[in-house]
């Protein structure tokens, strides 16, 4: 019993994962744009329980950080004045979902900011960019998938049920997509598209590049699936009554295709979300100041970053829980159909 | 001999092909190299306008597609507009390097995976196979750009590695040996970044194809017959778990270079993936599409090498019996 809804159990995993990105707004403390300019890079600060006398706070409490005298990039806490920490707190203005808009955030302070993961190089608060970012990569991610399953059940299904010289020549073509180097063909698509854009139309722009790139895979799958249900006795007899091709597709043959596709969704999304984080890193998505999580990681290519500022490699592991979701809900739907396959995930597409 | 043809025939289509697509790509570019170039005042229109035909950027699609692939023909693979050099020889450098990185990659995750993977599949379900597994399961859930980055953090931070390029200041002046030991130095973290974001995937195929020879029916015959263990493991599960295993070498040639794309730009290594990554947001038309369809040779040459091995281990493919 508990076996056969493992797959539902990480599929209520990842819903809270998402669920937690998507209401950004409401758990992170701040605006992701906010600046800070007195406090650039500040590291993570320690919520304290015992003040300085060593008295026991219920109220977990923090000190401002202030640059220690004669530097410019450390800091040194405050210690005479504690802040404590408080939750549903009023703070920036957003809209919750994009529709309601509210001003209570999960936690914040109201003598100072907080910065539970530290800020980055004009003082904005790492933990709101993270979760404002994520909401850029998952959709993208999201997105791209639903746009590469579309492709890839329109070309499978046509490649599948009409056969002849439509097949070999969209199969033709699925080889060449599925033999590339995955990030090779992704890099060459973007690099022919507009490269300085607004950051709403290079969303969309990424969007469009992966979801062109990931289809060969999934639609040699849809075509073999529909290549065996077109065969059955049910769909020939239709036929024989005079259904139309596009009433066996949708309403025979498609369907059965329904597991197929569910479990490629879960493969292709955290593939695509790598995707975006991987152009964005590389300068070639989501422009600043919209935080993406590979947007969050491109300062690290900056070596004065990477030797002092190491927590600005967290956004990196914002992305491992949702790997681990989608893994586990990809080899769950495997095994309830009964076809594992082991899959790895990378930049350079899965294999 | 057949089988060999066709093949063949099938690699040069996928090259052919592909280049077919980036020109394609190339079609739908709004811009070229010459539109940014025409905003610098310090050009002149004329300059740009007697590039522009000197590079015949203005021809039909088709016609510059010809006369690229005649120059391929000839050995040459276009000009680097922004390099202002022709493109073969600068694609060679980085490519050697590129192909270093991934050989060296291949050849270490490949050997750790076999031995990992067949003591995982002899001992299924037990301790060794059980902490294989975990091990493999927490390397699964680490993307690679996570990984790459991470390692190169930990390396500023303990100084044990180089954290970045290939060769060390007066490397020139450096004796063979010395020069040797300095690239290999230099090799190590990129080297372990692709190792290990290879592995789990490896062994995890490894053990599988194991495993399931190892419940084979003709092995607990064997068995039965009192064949000692280590040479049912080694003279006959082995060879018929080679099968499937070669055909996932030439993927994981793929996947390497895809992976070695990231980990040169994270590390600078001076490979392909870094000069690719300049020409894309230079627009530097040609060495994208040379760069693309050197990735796709290597991939194609992986796969061959996998389709020789593929013959002497498989006698249906050696006797005509054809497998599919």
């Amino acid at each position: 019993m508990i076996q056969r809804s493992a797959w539902k159990r990480w599929l209520l995993g990842i819903a809270v994962l998402h669920g937690i990105v998507a209401c950004a707004g409401f758990f992170a403390p701040y605006d992701p744009a906010e600046q800070d300019r007195e406090r650039p890079y500040l590291s993570p600060m320690k919520i304290h329980l015992l003040d300085r006398e060593g008295h026991f706070h219920f109220r977990p409490f923090f000190y401002e950080q202030q640059l220690r005298r004669g530097s410019f990039d450390q800091f040194e806490e405050r210690t005479q004045q504690a802040i404590p920490l408080r939750f549903f707190v009023t703070g920036a203005r957003y809209h919750l979902l994009g529709l309601l808009p509210s001003r209570t955030h999960f936690f914040g302070a109201e003598e100072s900011r907080v910065y539970l993961v530290g800020s980055d190089a004009y003082g904005r608060d790492q933990l709101s960019r993270i979760l404002y970012g994520g909401q850029i990569s998952l959709l993208a991610g999201l997105l791209g998938a639903g746009l590469t399953l579309a492709i890839s059940v329109l070309i499978g299904a046509t490649a599948g049920y009409f056969g002849g010289w439509r097949d070999a020549l969209l199969m033709r073509v699925a080889e060449l997509f599925g033999a590339l180097p995955w990030l090779y063909l992704l890099l060459a698509l973007r690099a022919f598209l507009p490269l300085s854009v607004s950051p709403l139309q290079a969303f969309f722009l990424i969007i469009l590049v992966i979801g062109a790139v990931g289809w060969a895979r999934p639609a040699r799958l849809v075509r073999g699936v529909v290549l065996s249900a077109k065969e059955r006795d049910y769909v020939r007899a239709a036929r024989g009554f005079g259904a139309r091709d596009v009433y066996l597709l949708r309403r025979h043959i498609l369907p059965e295709t329904s597991s197929v596709i569910l479990t490629q969704a879960a493969i292709l999304v955290p593939q695509f979300v790598l995707a975006e984080m991987t152009l964005s890193f590389l300068g070639l998505g989501v422009p600043e100041p919209v935080p993406s999580w590979g947007s969050l990681l491109a300062s690290l290519q900056q070596y004065s970053v990477l030797v002092s500022y190491w927590w600005m490699y967290l956004p990196a592991l914002a992305i491992v829980p949702f790997f681990l979701g989608y893994l586990g809900l990809a080899s769950a739907l495997q095994q309830k159909a009964g076809t594992e396959k082991i899959v790895r995930t990378t930049s350079g597409g899965r294999w | 001999m057949r089988y060999f043809l066709r093949r063949l025939m099938q690699a040069a289509f996928l090259l052919v092909g592909v280049s077919i697509l980036t020109f394609l790509f190339s079609a739908l570019a709004p811009g070229n190299y010459f539109d940014d170039m025409r905003l610098n005042p310090q050009i002149s229109p004329e300059t740009v306008a007697a590039l522009r035909v000197q590079y015949q950027i203005d021809r039909p699609l088709t016609v510059r597609y010809g006369r690229w692939l005649n120059a391929l023909l000839h050995g040459e693979m276009g000009f680097s507009f922004a390099y202002n050099s022709p493109v073969a020889p600068l694609l060679w450098v980085r490519a050697r390097n590129t192909l270093l990185l991934t050989l060296t990659a291949t050849l270490i995750a490949w050997s750790l995976a076999l031995p990992l993977g067949i003591w995982s599949a002899e001992t299924r379900g037990r301790l060794p196979d059980r902490a294989l597994a975990g091990m493999t399961a927490a390397l699964l859930v680490i993307p690679d750009l996570v990984l790459a980055i991470g390692l190169l953090i930990l390396a500023v931070r303990s100084g044990w590695f180089p954290t970045g390029g290939m060769n060390s200041v007066g490397f020139e002046s450096l004796s063979q040996v010395r020069k040797f030991r300095d690239v290999a130095w230099h090799m190590e973290l990129p080297v372990l970044a692709l190792v290990l974001s290879a592995l789990p995937i490896l062994v995890r195929h490894v053990r599988a194809a194991v495993a399931e020879v190892l419940d084979a029916p003709f092995l607990r015959a064997a068995t039965s017959h009192g064949i000692p263990q280590r040479i049912l493991l080694y003279k006959y599960a082995l060879r018929a778990a080679a099968i499937p295993l070669i055909s996932l070498f030439g993927f994981s040639v793929g996947a390497l270079l895809s992976g070695s794309l990231l980990v040169e730009v994270v590390m600078s290594w001076p490979g392909l993936g870094p000069l690719l990554l300049e020409a894309i947001l230079a627009r530097d038309l040609y060495v994208v599409i040379g760069g693309v369809l050197c990735s796709t040779i290597f991939l194609v040459a992986g796969n061959f090498l996998a389709d020789v091995l593929m013959y002497w281990a498989d006698p249906r493919i050696r006797t005509g019996v054809a497998a599919n």
